[in-house]
């Protein structure tokens, strides 16, 4: 890799000169020796975090078809589960990542234009921003650690969800719980069973259904394996901080920031389907 | 930003978002987040779990057309994107209707073991 200093030279002024004595004449300084032109790098480059991407959709794919199974089995489950959930949390949650989706394509369009101190700033809240996601993350998973509500097998709660922070919390005679046993019964399912008081577990907490801890076991799968992509962007986006730092990126090289951006901006994508999926259930 | 500056960047190969836009995506997103918890204060049934998809399907939309460039860039990485998309809801659709015929007799035989 050649100094970082010299960047910011369009390719098109080497062109006509031709003064260089290796292969082709024309080489600009970020244009790998197995590409024929920077624009070929970039789509090149392009291309393959896309593809990327792909694997990715279908990777969370497989938990979004857990999720859809289990949820068209056991609505109840979910009913009842999410409220354990801090809506105002999720929420505050959504609003950070839509931010620093902002200031990521903040970034692109910065190194687009070859203005480095707005690409570092903009990275650098990002990077703050993600940060205070998987803070708010960490405040979220100790509530359900410390209320043991846990991964099916763990699951074993010590707080109703009347006691657990105010919001809408259903009584087993409250209508918030009414229209699940319709529903239950109307789509020819015996609502008895999936009650744990007739299951003989947890009846101290009323109204709540058998195999609620698999809610969880969802709900940690899915916003885990979110969180560690979170935590692989944050390493992604740090190393095109110290890029950024040594100045490379210019109107002629910023692929990197392009394909980090993209990246950045699936994992807003997930989390704004999760929000709804997890804390939104009506 | 001179329009020079843009000239350069779009010798590279690159659409540069106009800075309006990129804003006015960033509010349009918190506008709809917002919207979307108040959807749930009101009961439309199962309803809601549609508008709660589709307004989460709105956002995505928002994101991959503006913030991912795909409404600049050449249609082939769109097409790579929607292939996937289209995978995805072929795996759900199909996985779905197959729970949807088979769950009744799981779970009567769940109740009922022999």
């Amino acid at each position: 890799m050649t100094m970082a200093t010299h960047s910011v030279e369009v390719p098109e002024q080497h062109h006509p000169t031709g003064e260089h004595d290796h292969h082709a004449g024309e080489h600009p300084a970020y244009l790998a020796h197995h590409f024929d032109s920077m624009a070929q790098q970039f789509a090149a480059g392009k291309l393959g975090m896309w593809i990327f991407l792909v694997t990715e959709i279908l990777f969370f794919g497989g938990l979004f078809c857990a999720y859809a199974v289990y949820r068209a089995n056991h609505p109840e489950v979910f009913v009842y589960a999410h409220h354990f959930l801090d809506k105002n949390l999720g929420a505050l949650n959504t609003a950070i990542l839509i931010f620093s989706s902002f200031t990521m394509a903040w970034a692109v369009r910065a190194a687009q234009l070859g203005q480095q101190q707005t690409l570092r700033l903009c990275l650098i809240t990002t990077l703050l921003c993600a940060g205070a996601f998987l803070g708010v993350k960490y405040v979220e998973y100790r509530q359900k650690w410390e209320h043991g509500l846990l991964w099916a097998g763990w699951y074993h709660p010590h707080v109703t969800n009347a006691e657990h922070h105010g919001d809408a919390a259903p009584k087993p005679s409250s209508p918030a719980t009414a229209p699940t046993a319709v529903q239950a019964t109307t789509s020819g399912q015996t609502p008895e069973p999936t009650t744990a008081a007739t299951a003989g577990e947890h009846s101290e907490y009323p109204g709540e259904p058998r195999l609620a801890g698999v809610f969880f076991s969802i709900y940690f799968c899915m916003t885990g394996l979110h969180a560690l992509h979170v935590v692989g962007g944050m390493i992604a986006i740090t190393w095109l901080l110290i890029r950024a730092f040594q100045g490379v990126f210019g109107p002629e090289y910023y692929g990197p920031v392009d394909y980090v951006g993209l990246y950045w901006h699936l994992v807003d994508m997930i989390w704004i389907y999760l929000f709804p999926l997890l804390y939104l259930i009506h | 930003m001179t329009s020079q500056q843009v000239n350069q960047a779009h010798h590279a190969g690159g659409h540069v978002v106009p800075g309006h836009v990129l804003v006015a995506v960033f509010i349009a997103l918190l506008v709809l987040t917002a919207l979307t918890v108040a959807a749930t204060w009101v009961d439309l049934g199962p309803g809601n779990l549609f508008v709660a998809i589709g307004i989460a399907t709105v956002k995505a939309a928002l994101v991959a057309l503006f913030f991912m460039h795909l409404r600049y860039d050449h249609p082939f990485y769109g097409l790579v994107f929607t292939l996937a998309i289209l995978f995805l809801a072929l795996f759900l659709g199909l996985t779905l209707v197959d729970v949807r015929q088979t769950f009744p007799e799981v779970q009567a035989a769940l109740e009922n073991p022999v």
